[in-house]
Order: C-alpha cells, then sequence, then structure tokens
C-alpha cells in the first residue's frame, strides 16, 4: 500500500465514560483497526474518558459487553503512548492504581515490559496535542 | 487542500451532520477537494434511503447523496456502525440473511479502514459529532 | 491548530476543557451550540475574554443567528466566521480538534 510512505501522528482523543454511550467502544475499534496502517498512534484520556481506564469493571448486572480487556491488548498492537490528564484524575478522586495497569513489550529493551500510560499535566498535554497532524475525536 | 470529513451523528438527531454538509459544500466552493465523508457511530444513519422527513425542512439524506452525485464524492458509512444500526445494502443483506436492504443511493459501506486512510491522505481531517 | 467547540458551555465542559489545553497563538472556532459561550452577559464571559489574550476566537454567525443571537451581543474581540472562513480556519491551521 502506498499509504505505508506516509507515518503521520495520530491521537485519538477520549472524553466520555464507557457503557453510558458507545464512542468509548466504538473509538477502541478505530484504534484496533488503524494499528495495522503502521502510524504513530497515541491515546488522549482526558475528562470522563479517564473512567475508561478504570480497573474492575465488571458488567454482567447491566446486560453490557465488557470491553476492558481490550485495553489491555493495546500493548499487542504496537499501542503504547497513553496519556491520561492528570487534572482530570484528581478532580474525580482517582490515581494511577485505580486504572489498568496497561503495558507493552519494548523491542528495543529486549522486549522489557513498561507502563503504557503516563500521566500529563496540561502544559505537557497541550504539547503533545500540539505535535499532531490528525485528531479522531468520538 | 485535500479534506477528510467524519460525521459521528445521525440525521435529525445532532446538527452535526448539517454542520458537515455546510463545511462540506463550502469546502467544495473555494475549490478545495473532499477525499472522503465518513460516517460512523450513528453516523451511519445518514445512510439510509427509507427516511421521509417533513416536505418543509431539508432532506439530509438526500442532499448528501445529491451533493455526492455533484461533486463525485466518497461517502463512505463503516460496515462495524452500520451492522450495529441495521444500515445494509444488497451484498451485506444477502451475507447477513437479512429480508432488506436500506442504503441510500451515492452511499457505500466499507471498512474503518477508509477513515484511518483518509487521514493519512488527507492535509485535514474535520470531525463533527455531538 | 484550529480548536472547535459545538457544545453549550452550560451543557457540557467541551469549553473549559478546549481553553486549558490550547496553546498561545492557535484558534478557537465556536459553532452549533457552542455560540452561546460568545456571547456577554454570561457566567463564561471571564473565562472566554480572559483566553482571547492568548487564543483566536471565533463564532459562527449562520449558528448565532439561528438562535436568536446577533453578533453586537457577541463578546468584543471574539472575530465573526461564516461556513467558508470555518474552511480557511481548517486549512491554515495544521490540524483541527474537535471538543465534542
Amino acid at each position: 500500500m502506498a499509504d505505508e510512505e506516509v507515518v503521520k501522528k495520530f491521537l485519538y482523543l477520549n472524553r466520555k465514560a464507557p457503557y453510558g454511550s458507545i464512542y468509548a467502544l466504538e473509538s477502541l475499534e478505530v484504534v484496533l483497526i488503524g494499528a495495522a496502517f503502521d502510524q504513530d498512534v497515541s491515546l488522549a484520556f482526558i475528562d470522563d474518558g479517564v473512567y475508561q481506564l478504570k480497573k474492575d469493571q465488571s458488567t454482567d448486572g447491566i446486560g453490557m459487553k465488557n470491553f476492558s480487556s481490550t485495553y489491555r491488548a493495546l500493548g499487542d498492537y504496537d499501542v503504547n503512548k497513553i496519556y491520561v490528564d492528570k487534572a482530570s484524575m484528581d478532580e474525580r478522586g482517582l490515581t494511577i492504581d485505580d486504572l489498568m495497569p496497561l503495558t507493552y513489550e519494548d523491542e528495543d529493551d529486549d522486549y522489557a515490559e513498561k507502563p503504557s500510560i503516563s500521566i500529563k499535566s496540561s502544559e505537557e498535554m497541550a504539547a503533545l496535542m500540539e505535535e499532531q497532524d490528525v485528531i479522531l475525536s468520538f | 487542500m485535500k479534506f477528510g470529513i467524519l460525521v459521528n451523528e445521525g440525521p435529525y438527531q445532532h446538527q452535526a451532520s448539517d454542520s458537515a454538509y455546510m463545511f462540506t459544500k463550502a469546502a467544495l466552493e473555494k475549490g478545495h477537494e473532499i477525499f472522503r465523508v465518513f460516517f460512523y457511530h450513528d453516523g451511519v444513519n445518514n445512510g439510509t434511503r427509507l427516511t421521509v422527513p417533513p416536505q418543509d425542512d431539508r432532506n439530509i439524506v438526500n442532499r448528501w447523496t445529491e451533493l455526492a452525485k455533484e461533486h463525485n464524492l466518497d461517502l463512505v458509512v463503516c460496515i462495524a456502525a452500520a451492522q450495529r444500526r441495521g444500515i445494509l445494502d444488497e451484498n451485506e443483506a444477502k451475507r447477513q440473511g437479512k429480508d432488506a436492504n436500506n442504503i441510500a443511493e451515492g452511499f457505500r459501506i466499507s471498512g474503518l479502514g477508509q477513515l484511518i486512510e483518509s487521514g493519512i491522505q488527507s492535509d485535514r481531517l474535520v470531525v463533527f459529532g455531538d | 491548530m484550529l480548536h472547535t467547540v459545538n457544545k453549550s458551555p452550560f451543557q457540557a465542559n467541551a469549553l473549559e476543557s478546549c481553553l486549558r489545553f490550547a496553546k498561545a497563538g492557535q484558534s478557537v472556532l465556536l459553532f452549533e451550540d457552542g455560540i452561546y459561550a460568545a456571547l456577554k452577559g454570561t457566567r463564561f464571559e471571564s473565562l472566554v475574554k480572559n483566553s482571547l489574550a492568548n487564543v483566536n476566537i471565533y463564532v459562527l454567525v449562520p449558528d448565532l443567528e439561528a438562535r436568536g443571537m446577533r453578533t453586537e451581543q457577541v463578546i468584543e474581540g471574539i472575530k465573526s466566521a461564516n461556513y467558508g472562513d470555518f474552511v480557511d480556519l481548517a486549512a491554515n491551521n495544521k490540524s483541527v480538534q474537535a471538543w465534542l
């Protein structure tokens, strides 16, 4: 594919909570399909989007599919730049320990397992956003 | 400029499809190219030919069909989102054993790869949603 | 970068989040229900006015007028835009970020 010659910085912007609407699930589906295109992918979780990464999701009671394990698979798809907004976490009383421990294997470091999530300040996140070529919002 | 457009919401429920249409039309009037208009989430509902909106208001589906015809636009409805919401073309209906199809003229059903490709090939990707 | 905000600031925090991440010199377009943030006399007026020192803010006039508002009611410093200007803004900025 000619596409493979062009590598753009793709940012997936997630600002909505899971289950109350389909945006979290369907945006993840774009990320997974997008992984095959070898672009430079980052995910940003801001506002209620941080809740998508909350661990211990159990959906039996609401009769919906629990798709949270899909986030854990992102590392296998070379999606390992997951940025979480600190202010959104703080105002929701969340810490990194509340989130699923997403990891990836760094092939440049003997496949050492490393965390994919980094908590960013507003300034850091703004700088990351400015670098992007394509921003997908859901 | 080559624009890629993403429409995340269905006709009438939100203004997204209208805004996307107005933007697309304005871009074409300025001589820009529209690489693709991709419909995702409830946006796939813009691709049904079965709407019968009131006569005294805009016909959102037909407007897209007409604009696509006039400017040879590529209107793509995401297959995964379409399957969830019941938008089918003839092939899909056969494949899924459904007794009808409802895709509107000028729209085609395809995969999410088309959205990614739009991001790669366009100079700008503009998202309309809720 | 061009940021777009289409939700009313009273309904969603899209505007506040957008302004938190918008960097100096970037542009923000208020359209659809987002136009309400452009008006004088709301509790968001000072937030928006303060942001004008940092970013360029535009309001989509067709959406303003659809909602019964007029450009006279818009905060000084916010520029008027039509769909053609929206296209120009998208073309003249490196990327577009939608705050839905």
